[in-house]
């Protein structure tokens, strides 16, 4: 099953009805937050995406299970963009050759349908609870979206001591590489 | 304001009588790109539906006062919602019942002509998928040409006219739409026939349609000749009726030609496609009229909805048989082909009888535009 902060059902219901909803429940979610949908409109694959670009959220992927599509959006941000502030940053094509850990810092479900082979999933949110299982002697290259959720996140982790923290610039937006799936 | 429900059939008649309408397409942009309601004065305006849902405010300018306006989706229930609104702001506007779904499935019957002593064709105008089926009739009887799958339009048809259907024929294994030939041939027990060598994989039984095959119609004797031509499929058949129409099949179209590739032996039948297109078609009387299988643009409907040209006219001004360099055909025929039609493969399987979806999967597989032919 994939992370979701909220799930919709709309199983059963007919075009428009699983966008309607859909857009009203989004509206409960912290930007950034994932939302699952279930519908078994089968138009509602190709709605909801086109609908979630047009409004700037971002539609994450679909799971088909026997009549039931579970579909996720993660709530976009209608926050400026923030200048980035970590000062240690890499090349996005440059980080499969290097040595050390990719990590993965944006939500699971993201991570889910679609991350750098051998990347590590720790959502931003979860990053402080989580610091032993990484290892401070080890480079860390920190991956997301766009470079902002990464940009936090190695802040984060030299607040705590790792010093060995890049910044992946861009983000995953623009890798054009194998992508591994869980789902 | 009033809503009004308008069914395929009332704007399949404005679409033939070359009649005005403003259609708001509320699908989204992709689909409304990949296909929509054609018609010679028709003009658009695509919002997807999910824009409006806050309201129609912003798209009120838009919409023309002087001319109907029709709302389409794809199934109805948008179309519905943004009528309503659009109702509520005060225009008069209607939604199309059953959206694009019912559209692809809309048939249109044209009666083309008399035949001798009181025959009579008709063709079976899909307008939403560009399909076309024919019915002769002559006195009591009735043969049916590529039907598609909508098989009640063809008995109902039959039982109006009060006609038996007594044969049914495919010209070719259709790889863009399902047949309905031989549910129609079950449901009335009349022969149903296939060309043999596009049948090699079929699991029913069938009639071969062969070479020199000849049937008569009814007491007054309506030929139906039986004539091959390979080129779209290695078993393409052609039908000269009456000595007075040629039914191509997928082979001739009125501004096109049948594309070789959809069973996935382009480079085989190329060499069919041309023999056929430039041999053997041109020992026909030019005075044939041809009657395809399909149309692919609305430009090719007659003032009377009908989709049939004189065999001499094609000759001069169909593209597709004034390519004299042989390698030149090859290349056009074989490079450069639009893309294939929606779910071609597994539709040929449905009629090979292989597979046996039902009619929700039948209806998604066949959504989209035609795409049979080159130009």
């Amino acid at each position: 099953m994939i992370k979701a902060n909220l799930q919709l059902d709309a199983k059963g219901l007919a075009c428009p009805m699983p966008i309607v909803k859909t857009k009203k429940a989004i509206t409960d979610l912290e930007e950034g937050q994932v939302l699952e949908v279930q519908a078994t409109d089968k138009g509602s694959k190709a709605d909801l995406a086109a609908w979630a670009s047009s409004v700037g959220h971002q539609y994450l992927g679909t799971v088909e299970e026997g009549d039931v599509f579970y579909h996720y959006i993660r709530k976009g941000s209608s926050e400026p963009e923030v200048e980035k502030t970590f000062e240690h940053t890499v090349s996005l094509n440059e980080i499969e050759s290097r040595d050390g850990l990719i990590l993965d810092v944006r939500e699971e479900a993201e991570y889910a349908f679609g991350h750098i082979e051998g990347a590590k999933s720790i959502p931003l949110g979860e990053l402080e609870s989580r610091l032993e299982e990484l290892n401070k002697e080890q480079e860390i290259y920190v991956v997301c979206r766009t470079g902002k959720r990464s940009d936090m996140a190695a802040q984060i982790l030299a607040k705590n001591g790792f010093t060995k923290v890049y910044n992946v610039l861009p983000g995953m937006t623009e890798w054009n590489g194998k992508l591994t799936k869980e789902v | 304001m009033t809503v009004y429900k308008w069914t395929a059939a009332e704007v399949a008649r404005k679409v033939i009588d070359k009649e005005e309408l403003f259609i708001l397409d509320v699908r989204n942009h992709d689909a409304f790109e990949d296909w929509k309601i054609e018609g010679h004065k028709f003009e658009y305006l695509n919002i997807p539906y999910f824009e409006l849902i806050d309201g129609v405010e912003e798209i009120l300018p838009k919409l023309p006062t002087d001319k109907e306006v029709l709302v389409v989706c794809a199934k109805e229930g948008s179309s519905v919602m943004v009528a309503e609104m659009l109702s509520e702001a005060g225009r008069e506007v209607a939604y199309l019942e059953g959206g694009m779904k019912s559209w692809s499935s809309y048939l249109e019957p044209i009666k083309v002509s008399d035949l001798e002593n009181g025959g009579e064709i008709y063709q079976f105008v899909r307008l939403g998928k560009g399909c076309l089926s024919y019915m002769v009739i002559s006195e009591g009887e009735a043969a049916i040409i590529d039907a598609v799958r909508f098989t009640d339009v063809f008995t109902n048809f039959a039982k109006e006219k009060g006609v038996e259907i007594k044969h049914v024929f495919d010209t070719h294994l259709h790889a863009d739409h399902i047949s309905g030939g031989r549910h129609i041939a079950a449901a009335t027990g009349a022969t149903y026939y296939l060309p043999p060598k596009d049948a090699t994989e079929v699991v029913f039984d069938y009639t071969p349609l062969t070479d020199g095959l000849n049937i008569k119609i009814g007491a007054s004797q309506i030929d139906v000749n039986a004539f091959y031509s390979p080129g779209h499929t290695i078993g393409s058949t052609s039908f000269i009726i009456d000595n007075q129409f040629l039914l191509t099949g997928d082979i001739l179209f009125i501004d096109s030609i049948g594309r070789p590739d959809l069973a996935g032996l382009a480079e085989d039948w190329v060499d069919d496609l041309r023999e056929t297109l430039y041999s053997r078609y041109r020992e026909l009387a030019e005075d044939l009229v041809v009657l395809p299988a399909h149309f692919m643009i609305i430009d090719e409907l007659n003032e009377d909805g009908t989709v049939a040209r004189r065999l001499g006219d094609l000759f001069k001004e169909n593209h597709g048989l004034n390519i004299e360099d042989e390698d030149e055909f090859r290349r056009t025929v074989t490079d450069h082909l639009p893309p294939q039609p929606n779910a071609y493969q597994q539709i040929r399987q449905v009629n090979m009888g292989k597979i046996t979806p039902d009619n929700d999967e039948q209806t998604e597989m066949e959504i989209g535009p035609n795409r049979c032919a080159v130009r």
